[in-house]
């Protein structure tokens, strides 16, 4: 009997409302703990709108979004087009391996931001340094899931694919490309997430507008803390709706046959 | 029956001479194949019947053009086997489809060289003849398993191969869809006269299907016996002359058939 709930004893929520209702329960005793104890340490959630509809008011929060946007599709754009195929192509020759993981795996570690001086040297304070950065950080797992992903193809549809006379090319578009689809999606998704996290530590440094110029930029010029949290769930918020429209990709037909077999 | 004892009347289709495999794995060496010598006339239905891991897929494999041989020559058609060759297409154990692709589109993989029209056409043909109609548009996750293995067959044949070599295709199926798959290639067989090479561990599979039965031993594999299989189709599988062949190569292999 302990499966069945007591009559009477809770209003039943749906499950898809719970989490929401959490969230707003923790809202809810954040706003009174700021209330009970007034300082300098956080706003509040209420602050916090006030602030977003300070930038709406501005002009500014659909400015810097775009602004953000707009590198991170460049960056990540690029690191795509350039990453797949080149890690596609290396995964596959063994002998290309073996020549350059030594210095894959001595640039893959350095942190992106690492580069910032030398992106400032090279491309100045602007879209141009921020958009290297976010390619630099999104290019080697792009690199490495790529190669991991065509070693991974089963054998079978190698020699199925050779058996019909495809010649290595063919092999490629035909057979290893639409084999590795499922792995590169997840990789896209990890490395969306490494972007977006890459965009707003340049724009603190690099740029003078976007997301994370917006979090400096408020502190700096005066201590206004509620733009700041503003500008963090913003971040939060769209980093989000990235994550789902790329997981949409896992549900092209033609895509979502590794997550349905075994 | 032209169905049986082809080998002497038809031309040789493959050649198998003197054919040794030997694989290394971490400096050690293992003999997998010694000394095989075979002949399979063109439109013959050869079973190659052995115990799991004794090679026989090996053998296979080096007729397909995907294993070069240690040593000896297989030639089909009077030419060396360099490499795999859509003449000739494998159908492999299991998930030799392409779970990315429709019905349709792994029908006509190996087509894009036809114009779209001849193509379409062949593919509607072979969607018929391995009993798909109404499926052209699903994906091989959306299929059973038995109609996954008919698939591929339908795509090995629609490149019009002169031969096909099944490397134990129906082991994963449960024992009443295999009977069906059976009963299917042995159709699609005498529709189409391909030279059939077909790689199992079934002894009554392959009495059932064959014309010859190529009898392996266990690695290092070689021929210990070639059964011709002189019952015409649709075999009655309670004939006195069935059992008499089936219970031959049960006590060749050195196997009673008591449980």
């Amino acid at each position: 009997m302990s499966f069945e709930e007591k009559p009477g004893a809770v209003i039943k929520v749906p499950v898809w409302l719970r989490p929401w209702l959490l969230l707003a329960v923790l809202l809810v005793l954040w706003q009174i703990a700021i209330q009970r104890h007034p300082g300098q340490l956080l706003p509040g959630p209420w602050g916090v709108v006030g602030g977003i509809a300070d930038l709406l008011r501005h002009g500014l929060l659909l400015k810097y979004v775009v602004a953000s946007l707009f590198r991170v599709t460049w960056g990540f754009g690029l690191a795509v087009i350039l990453a797949v195929p080149l890690g596609m192509v290396i995964g596959w020759y063994t002998r290309a391996e073996m020549a350059l993981n030594p210095i894959i795996q001595i640039l893959r570690p350095i942190s992106p931001l690492a580069w910032i001086p030398i992106a400032i040297l090279w491309f100045g304070v602007g879209d141009l340094s921020a958009i290297f950065l976010i390619f630099l950080g999104s290019f080697f797992p792009l690199l490495l899931t790529a190669m991991n992903a065509v070693r991974g193809v089963p054998a079978v549809y190698v020699n199925a694919g050779r058996n019909f006379g495809l010649r290595p090319i063919d092999l490629f578009v035909r057979i290893l490309y639409p084999a590795a689809v499922p792995q590169l999606i997840i990789g896209l998704r990890i490395t969306l997430g490494i972007a977006w996290l890459v965009v707003v530590a340049a724009e603190m440094i690099a740029v003078n507008s976007g997301l994370g110029f917006l979090i400096v930029d408020a502190r700096n010029a005066g201590n206004r803390y509620d733009l700041v949290v503003a500008g963090m769930v913003i971040i939060g918020l769209i980093g989000l709706l990235l994550d789902w429209g790329i997981r949409s990709l896992e549900r092209v037909k033609s895509f979502r046959w590794s997550y349905s077999e075994e | 029956m032209e169905s049986s004892v082809a080998a002497s009347a038809t031309r040789i289709a493959v050649q198998v001479e003197d054919v040794g495999m030997i694989f290394t794995r971490d400096g050690k060496q293992t003999l997998v194949l010694d000394n095989i010598n075979l002949e399979v006339g063109e439109g013959e239905f050869v079973c190659l019947l052995g115990p799991s891991g004794c090679g026989k897929s090996t053998l296979l494999n080096i007729m397909a053009g995907f294993l070069s041989p240690t040593s000896g020559t297989v030639r089909v058609g009077g030419e060396v086997v360099q490499g795999p060759d859509p003449r000739r297409i494998v159908v492999f154990q299991e998930r030799g489809v392409f779970p990315w692709l429709t019905v349709e589109e792994n029908i006509g993989f190996g087509l894009a060289a036809l114009d779209r029209k001849e193509r379409q056409h062949r593919i509607n043909h072979y969607v018929g003849m391995v009993g798909l109609k109404g499926f052209e548009n699903s994906y091989p996750s959306d299929l059973s398993g038995g109609m996954k293995q008919r698939l591929e067959v339908a795509r090995a044949l629609a490149v019009n191969p002169d031969m096909l070599l099944l490397d134990e295709p129906f082991g994963a199926l449960d024992s009443i869809t295999r009977l069906t798959m059976r009963r299917e290639l042995l159709r699609i067989w005498e529709a189409e006269r391909k030279t059939i090479l077909f790689v199992t561990h079934d002894i009554d599979e392959a009495v059932q299907l064959a014309d010859r039965v190529v009898v392996m031993s266990a690695r290092p594999a070689t021929i210990q016996q070639i059964v011709t299989i002189d019952i015409p189709h649709p075999r009655d599988l309670s004939s006195p002359r069935y059992l008499e062949l089936r219970d031959g190569i049960f006590q060749q292999i050195g196997l009673a058939h008591h449980v």
